[in-house]
């Protein structure tokens, strides 16, 4: 099962994530830093689009588990 | 073997210089020699852009010996202006990251999204506005300019009332015609203003940016920094983009029609012309702080880093037939808002008022076209914000 990590002390809430992803991935209000809605993607799409999520990611703080 | 020079202007509008691309095609990043005589490591391929912009070796900081600049001077005799804080973009870590994190909660999807029905009336009025007036027209100062600086206004909770002088004077402040002691007093007069503003939100605090941050903070001097940042990164930018994305858009009318029949299909597109244009391609410069191996080479300490971010964004490797315009191409892997821990605080903001202006404008307006072709209108070549100085524009009267 794949699974996303999210390294918050690397994310500078630029939320790219979350226009990627918005049922993946949300940020908090008070300092916009992401938020992993649901780590484990559920279909094949939703995986494509976690890796999506990690290439455009600028801080590199999102990583996917195999 | 002597660098060759760095050419900064574009020869043709809608593509890199073609010197740019060579460079990035070259098997390892090659020494050029900027325009003040110094020297500087070209990057342009995608992979070694973003590996250089997420490596806290390479400073931000522009007024550090050996950061590439585009003007004759060198960066150490450029005096810092009016600045009285070390701007959040020239800040390194850890400085940076506290900085940052300050204020990026207002930044978020969400919160930009809550913008979306003010910044659409915005651009509403603006397109009554012109269409009752003379046809043809500028589609620079009737809507392209002042979109961002009322968008900014919102932001920023500046009253109804002071959005003539908000707008008026930052077009002078970045006015790139009007004489330097006007854009000085500008300048003067949007610091007082912003200033006043703070003070008076701290009295009565609104819903808006600059009373959110006072509840956390007194540092008014911050603040109104904040508030310059904004402003100028803000500005310039998103209006160039609009135009640009205007006429790229009116050049290719297939992929204009498949925004225009599906509009779901206007966040990529906006991408895309991001992509297309990088019209910011400069600033993601870098100077190493330390020794550094990248891309084959040996970085040393105190060697500035220019980025030729227009050819990344073209780079074969990761956009295949990346001199096309394709709306449906999924680019946004692109770097034109940057990349790493700098990377662009208002991205969403501006991706928001590019697809209302884009979406707006062409459902009320189905048949704006160019009154000049293309290729010839007066594109910013000289700047390092790429974008049109004048865009004339006509319509069929209803
Ligand atoms: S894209 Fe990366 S930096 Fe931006 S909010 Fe998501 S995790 Fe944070």
């Amino acid at each position: 099962m794949t699974k996303i990590h999210a390294d918050t002390s690397r994310c500078i809430g630029a939320g790219q994530c979350v226009l990627t992803d918005p049922d993946a991935f949300d940020q908090d209000d008070a300092a916009g830093i992401v938020i992993v809605l649901r780590p484990e993607p559920p279909d094949d799409a939703a995986v494509t689009r976690a890796r999506q999520a990690v290439l455009i990611c600028p801080s590199q703080a999102l990583s996917l588990e195999q | 073997m002597t660098a060759p020079h760095l050419r900064t202007t574009r020869t043709c509008p809608f593509a890199p210089p073609e010197e740019h691309e060579r460079l990035r095609d070259q098997e390892t990043p090659t020494k050029v020699t900027m325009p003040n005589g110094e020297q500087a490591w070209a990057l342009g391929r995608l992979d070694h852009v973003r590996a250089m912009l997420s490596d806290p070796r390479f400073s931000s900081n522009r007024w550090l010996r050996g950061f590439p600049t585009l003007t004759k001077d060198r960066p150490q005799d450029v005096p810092g202006r009016h600045a009285r804080r070390t701007p959040l973009v020239m800040m390194d870590p850890p400085e940076h990251g506290e900085a940052r994190r300050a204020v990026v909660g207002e930044f978020t999807v969400r919160r930009m999204e809550a913008l979306r029905p003010r910044i659409q009336r915005i651009v509403d009025d603006h397109i009554d506005a012109m269409l009752a007036g003379p046809n043809p027209a500028d589609l620079v100062t009737a809507l392209s300019l002042p979109v961002p600086s009322l968008v900014i206004c919102e932001l920023l909770g500046v009253p109804y009332g002071d959005h003539d002088f908000f707008q008026t004077s930052s077009a002078t402040l970045l006015s790139l015609t009007a004489p330097a002691e006007e854009r000085a007093a500008a300048a003067e007069a949007l610091h007082v203003y912003l200033a006043g503003l703070i003070a008076r939100r701290r009295e009565q605090p609104g819903d808006d940016l600059l009373s959110r941050q006072l509840a956390t903070s007194d540092d008014v001097e911050a603040l109104v920094s904040l508030g310059f940042l904004l402003l100028l990164a803000g500005h310039e930018t998103t209006a160039n983009m609009i135009s640009l994305g205007v006429v790229a858009l009116l050049d290719h009318p297939d992929q204009l029609k498949a925004i225009t029949t599906d509009p779901s299909r206007t966040p990529a597109a906006v991408e895309e012309l991001l992509r297309y244009f990088t019209i910011a391609e400069f600033a993601t410069s870098r100077v190493a702080r330390e020794d550094v191996e990248l891309g084959g080479v040996l970085i040393r300490a105190g060697e500035g880093v220019v980025t030729l971010g227009n050819a990344a964004n073209r780079d074969p490797a990761a956009f295949p037939h990346g001199a096309e315009l394709d709306v449906e191409r999924g680019a946004r892997h692109h770097i034109a808002f940057g990349f790493g821990a700098h990377q662009c605080l208002g991205q969403n903001l501006a991706r928001l008022e590019l697809q209302i202006v884009f979406d707006t404008l062409f459902r009320r307006v189905p048949s704006l076209r160019l009154t000049e072709p293309a290729d010839g209108l007066p594109y910013k070549d000289d700047a390092t914000v790429y974008g049109l100085y004048r865009l004339p524009v006509t319509w069929d009267a209803p």
